[in-house]
């Protein structure tokens, strides 16, 4: 019995017209669709914003990182390969193990998720595009920078060399140079963007998908990143605020790491491993989804307990808050901690075996399989996975974590659980996917010898270290003695790192390798289900000719005549009328048409926008503070020229018709607008930084009493609820200002909003007051640094926000916001709602915390 | 005479897998199990895949998701996963040591970069201070109080338990509870900076009779030397000024800020990476960051090589 592909699934409610169109038509169609969807030609390449081309110089900048960071790998495997080696010197192997893992972690694991994503995602979504194609090419922009910047820093013997976690004190009083600063502030750049390319996935995911898709039909590649990008955003934040502390520590001395002014350099830890926990499911889940794409496709047969692969993803992503204690079972936590966290660690087992049964079940249920090159990768990632997983549940187990941490057994460890977990699906994925770039397939020969060499390569390499690891050998050693059984281990563990070195290179080769060398792809070369797989090869750079209605979690086989009624664009958006790049947005849920979204084509303004950012950080970390305010400035006009000439456009119509008989608003206001929800997500993901900062505040209060006593000094109670409540005038007035707006009383517009900038100044000057009145030094405690700090968030929220506010009079007075078109004063009052919760809660910290807990 | 009563090195000084501790031992134990049970589950998932990619076509059929998921993906790793957290994680406590006083014999370690400070509380209140090497007796409970006032380091000796951090601004304790005799390495293990991989440290454990006599003769001041090398070592050692970093009890020389060298000669290696070799102690002595990258010790090549003979001499003298 074959059950796939079905003959007899259901297309009822398919309903394309009966009359198609004719030819002329649709040539008339495509080439409008061409015209609109045109990727520029010479310098101006650069200037694309095509999810397909940016994605693509995403991966492949990506990857270009991760073989930096594989070279400089080899250099630690040469330099350990016999005891007592000098390849490399003692401070420079201390810099390439930090920029290594660093770059591994941030410059290749994180964003090549979101780089395949950008590229694939909106195809598998039947979209044409992401909703905001000028936000990922930003983001490419700003991680190319700061990648760069990074990796460039170790030719100028400048690289951070505090290690991939960065723990103070050692990388706030003991590292004078420039390298941790590099690390500080190139990262947080680099984390911008990668928060940037989530929000843009989250809508993407949620906002995008054809009419039809339900949530529950959507592929699971989509759901595994909307999990994924979630993560990102609560994760990500923690880690910005410890960055953002650990730079002020070191440029202006704000002790939140030093335990001499109260701070502690176990707050550190929390914070990044807030981040780092979840960030290893970051990287692992939308790699798993991968594998979710392929092993349906080479068993000819739908997954088995899809909801159960979804709530296993969710579950994971839920769990793997809870579990960052694990990474400081050895820094003196009480027995019940460490036990907690052993327990909960575990329990991440679950889900993942739950996802490893759905996936074999799958194939049980399928076809026999053909073996190809990505099932090989598959199947080779799966065998080293589960290893990891195995060895992670051992050194979840607080006793034996007690020997194991900090040691080669963990440096085994995680990479199993990485290259298995992660690599091999990436390159299972690089060989599947490849055809959907340019219409070639990847060489299935010089597939197999890649994977005979990076298996062998992987285990001989990492095998070993286990081993190492029980044997005593910690990691980060910039060498070893001799006599301590070692040397063999050592020794095998860098010839199988020069085999695994081979194996990458000649996957390297089968990429760049011309293309004519190259067989062409069939059309839907691997007969898979989805989406993705829907247009002709090599694919327009449209995207999608049109787009589809689906019912079927496969639709290429549960859907027939789909591939005809695609080709001859017989769904929605066939055309381009008005010569615009366009897509649907649909509802969360049921994926029910709700607008025809226009969005922006090509531009520089994301470059720009990008080297400006990029210069605020480069700038501030060589101490050149002047630069780097002019760069603030500068990316502040950019921006703000780039939302004034490309978002909240007023349409010429109200509504069009977007085919098969459907009229769509061409402008959504309101809480459905896509904007709102950007403007929404990302303020989430900064609320969430907010709530980091917080938490180092009652971090401090639990640590001694000298918190206490130094807040009994601080800005005690009536100037943060002056503060307070002059902002929340300002909110008031911002609401009020929408409402006016909203009714077409300009006069009551302009005062409300005159009002609301007024109050928002007058507030901006009352919190700096708090801190600057009394004599509140931030450079004397962690709790005045604090307090400081929570200041300056407020400070910034608002001195944002009287720009924001300047700019919607400005948009009204232009006459490109109206009554009925106020996207931007909709977005600026939902930013004023965190705004003015950001600050309440900080004030009432401030000023109420030490007043009621002084007693407590 | 003391040297001749120091245990030979273990032959893998720094095995988890070779026990000498009561801690060590119970996690090799764990260690074991663990392993081998993962050893069968790996087997068990790998044959199971195999399973599925090889079943004949006509046993092929779409499973009940529900079962596969309920059996395969919850209970049975449920199952496995009570075992294994009922079989370890009550015992965590065990491994604890939250600094109770118990009467039981205590030591202070202080990290440095990157070295270690070793400090045993006499019953006077004075200290005995000595580096890179800390003896215990066999058989009983020693309390290690470790401190930093620099970056962070930890502690681990892993023959004998686990290991702790030591974090500036917090005390953290580690109990040591050694089963027999013999000479095992510890190291730092949490990276501190240029030299990590060099913080290396030898644990002595003796018959506790021979430890108390040890105990007694550290406390001693230093000899004075014998050998007429070794005497101009000693007035080469005031001249330099290496009084001003290091404490030579019994002597002027009372810095605080490098080891105690009172007895240094009787320690194995005391830039703890050298064996006591004269041309290695030489070396450290002529140019330290051939030995330790960035060590805060200044390189003293510019004495000359008599001089540099007569230091090392002075230094092996000192036990």
């Amino acid at each position: 019995m074959r059950p796939l592909p079905p003959a007899d699934a259901a297309t009822a409610d398919l309903d394309p017209p009966a009359t198609p169109a004719p030819r002329a038509v649709r040539n008339a169609q495509e080439a409008r669709l061409q015209q609109a969807w045109a990727v520029p030609t010479g310098w101006r390449y650069w200037s694309a914003v095509n999810n397909t081309v940016v994605g693509q110089w995403y991966v492949a900048v990506t990857l270009l990182f991760f073989l930096f960071g594989g070279v400089l790998a080899l250099l630690m495997r040469l330099q350990l390969a016999s005891p007592e080696n000098t390849v490399l010197s003692a401070d420079r192997y201390n810099q390439i193990f930090t920029v290594h893992g660093s770059v591994m972690m941030f410059l290749f694991a994180i964003p090549i998720f979101e780089a395949v994503s950008i590229l694939f995602l909106p195809q598998m979504l039947g979209a044409r595009e992401l909703p905001f194609p000028r936000l990922s090419a930003f983001g490419f922009w700003a991680f190319a920078i700061g990648g760069v910047f990074l990796c460039g820093s170790l030719f100028f013997d400048a690289a951070p060399k505090g290690g991939w976690f960065m723990y103070p004190p050692l990388t706030s009083g003991y590292q004078p140079g420039v390298g941790a600063d590099i690390w500080l502030l190139g990262f947080s750049f680099i984390e911008v963007a990668a928060i940037a390319a989530a929000v843009e996935l989250i809508v993407g995911v949620l906002r995008s998908r054809p009419p039809g898709m339900r949530l529950n039909l959507m592929p699971l590649y989509a759901w595994y990143v909307l999990v994924a990008a979630f993560m990102v955003l609560f994760a990500f934040p923690p880690l910005i605020a410890g960055t953002m502390m650990l730079e002020l520590e070191r440029a202006l001395g704000w002790p939140f790491f030093d335990p001499r002014g109260g701070g502690d350099p176990l707050l550190w830890q929390h914070l990044f491993w807030i981040f780092g926990h979840p960030e290893v499911y970051i990287i692992f889940l939308p790699s798993v989804a991968l594998v979710a794409m392929i092993v349906p496709t080479v068993a000819r047969h739908r997954i088995v307990g899809y909801s159960w692969v979804v709530l296993a993803a969710l579950g994971t992503g839920f769990l793997s808050f809870g579990l960052w204690v694990h990474h400081m079972f050895t820094t003196g936590l009480p027995g019940l901690t460490l036990a907690l966290f052993s327990a909960l660690s575990a329990a991440v087992a679950v889900p993942t075996a739950v996802q490893f049964f759905c996936f074999a079940a799958t194939l049980a249920a399928g076809r026999r399989v053909r073996w190809s090159v990505p099932l090989l990768f598959v199947m080779g990632g799966i065998a080293t996975f589960v290893i990891g997983g195995l060895t992670g549940l051992m050194v979840a187990m607080a006793p034996f974590n007690l020997q194991a941490h900090d040691t080669f057994f963990v440096v085994a460890h995680l990479h199993t659980v990485l290259i298995g977990g992660a690599v091999f699906p990436l390159l299972a994925g690089l060989y599947y996917y490849y055809p959907l770039v340019n219409g070639r397939l990847l060489s299935d020969r010089l597939g197999r010898v890649a994977f005979g060499l990076v298996f062998t390569g992987f285990n001989a390499t990492f095998m070993p270290m286990h081993v190492l690891g029980l044997l005593g050998m910690p990691r980060r050693v910039f060498t070893y003695q001799t006599g301590l059984g070692w040397d063999t281990l050592n020794l095998v563990a860098t010839v199988g790192a020069m085999v695994l070195a081979a194996g990458f290179a000649v996957v390297a080769w089968d990429v760049v390798r011309p293309s004519r060398t190259k067989a062409r792809s069939p059309r839907n070369p691997w007969r898979a289900g989805t989406l993705e797989w829907l247009p002709p090869l090599p694919n327009p750079s449209w995207g999608m000719r049109t787009i589809p209605e689906i019912d079927a979690r496969y639709p290429l086989w549960d859907q027939p005549g789909l591939v005809e009624a695609y080709d001859a664009g017989r769904f929605f958006l066939p055309d381009a009328a008005e010569g615009r790049r366009e897509m649907l947005v649909t509802s969360t849920v049921d994926a029910a048409p709700q607008q025809c979204l226009r969005i922006p084509g090509p531009t520089f303004l994301t470059l720009w926008a990008a080297l400006a950012v990029g210069g605020m950080f480069v700038f501030a970390t060589f101490k050149l503070y002047t630069l780097a305010a002019v760069s603030t400035v500068l990316s502040l006009a950019v921006i703000l020229v780039w939302l004034w000439t490309g978002t909240g456009e007023i349409p010429e119509s109200d509504d069009k018709d977007v085919g098969l008989g459907v009229r769509l608003p061409l402008y959504l206001r309101g809480r459905d607008g896509v904007g709102w929800w950007a403007m929404c997500i990302t303020m989430l993901a900064v609320f969430t930084a907010f709530i980091a900062v917080l938490f180092g505040y009652f971090f401090y209060w639990t640590l001694d009493a000298r918190f206490l006593r130094e807040a009994q000094h601080g800005p005690g109670v009536a100037g943060p609820a002056a503060a307070a409540a002059i902002v929340a005038g300002s909110w008031a007035a911002t609401v009020v200002a929408r409402r006016a707006n909203a009714a077409d009383r300009a006069r009551a517009f302009y005062g409300a909003m005159a009002a609301a900038v007024a109050c928002a100044g007058l507030g901006l000057v009352a919190l700096v007051r708090t801190v600057t009145a009394g004599d509140l030094d931030p450079t004397t405690s962690a709790y005045a640094a604090t307090v400081w700090l929570l200041v300056v968030w407020c400070a910034v929220h608002v001195g944002l926000g009287i720009v924001m506010h300047l700019y919607c009079a400005a948009r009204r007075w232009a006459g490109r916001m109206t009554a009925r078109h106020d996207i931007d004063i909709g977005n600026v009052t939902l930013f004023w709602h965190f705004t003015v919760v950001t600050v309440l809660l900080a004030m009432a910290v401030v000023a109420g915390f030490p007043a009621a807990g002084g007693i407590g | 005479m003391l040297t001749a009563a120091v245990p030979a090195v273990a032959a893998q000084p720094l095995s988890t897998l070779e026990p000498a501790g009561v801690d060590a031992e119970r996690i090799a134990v764990f260690f074991w199990w663990m392993g081998i049970g993962a050893g069968i589950v790996w087997l068990a998932a790998m044959s199971f895949v195999a399973y599925c990619l090889w079943l004949p076509s006509r046993s092929r059929q779409a499973p009940s998701p529900r079962r596969v998921v309920v059996t395969g993906g919850m209970v049975l790793p449920s199952v496995l996963l009570a075992v294994l957290v009922g079989g370890i994680v009550p015992h965590t406590n065990d491994f604890v040591d939250t600094g109770a006083a118990d009467g039981a014999l205590r030591v202070r370690v202080a990290g440095e970069q990157w070295w270690w400070r070793v400090r045993y509380p006499r019953p006077d209140g004075g200290d005995v201070e000595l580096a890179n090497q800390l003896r215990v007796p066999a058989g009983r409970t020693t309390h290690v109080e470790l401190s930093s006032d620099n970056v962070i380091h930890a502690f681990w000796v892993p023959s004998l338990a686990g290991k702790i951090d030591m974090i500036p601004g917090r005390t953290t304790y580690l109990t040591l509870e050694p089963t027999r005799a013999g000479t095992f390495r510890g190291v730092c293990a949490e990276y501190c900076g240029t030299s990590h991989a060099r913080m290396t440290f030898d644990v002595v454990v003796l018959a506790p009779d021979d430890f108390e006599r040890w105990l007694m003769a550290e406390a001693g001041p230093a000899r004075a030397p014998e050998t007429a090398l070794g005497r101009a070592g000693a007035a080469a050692f005031v001249d330099s000024g290496c009084g001003g970093c290091h404490t030579v009890r019994g002597t002027p020389a009372a810095g605080v800020i490098g080891p105690d060298l009172t007895h240094v000669g009787a320690r194995r290696g005391d830039a703890s990476v050298l064996p006591h070799a004269n041309d290695d102690l030489e070396v450290w002595l002529r140019q330290p960051d051939l030995v330790k990258p960035g060590a805060l010790m200044p390189p003293f090549a510019a004495l000359g090589a008599p001089r540099l003979q007569a230091l090392v001499s002075y230094l092996r003298e000192l036990r």
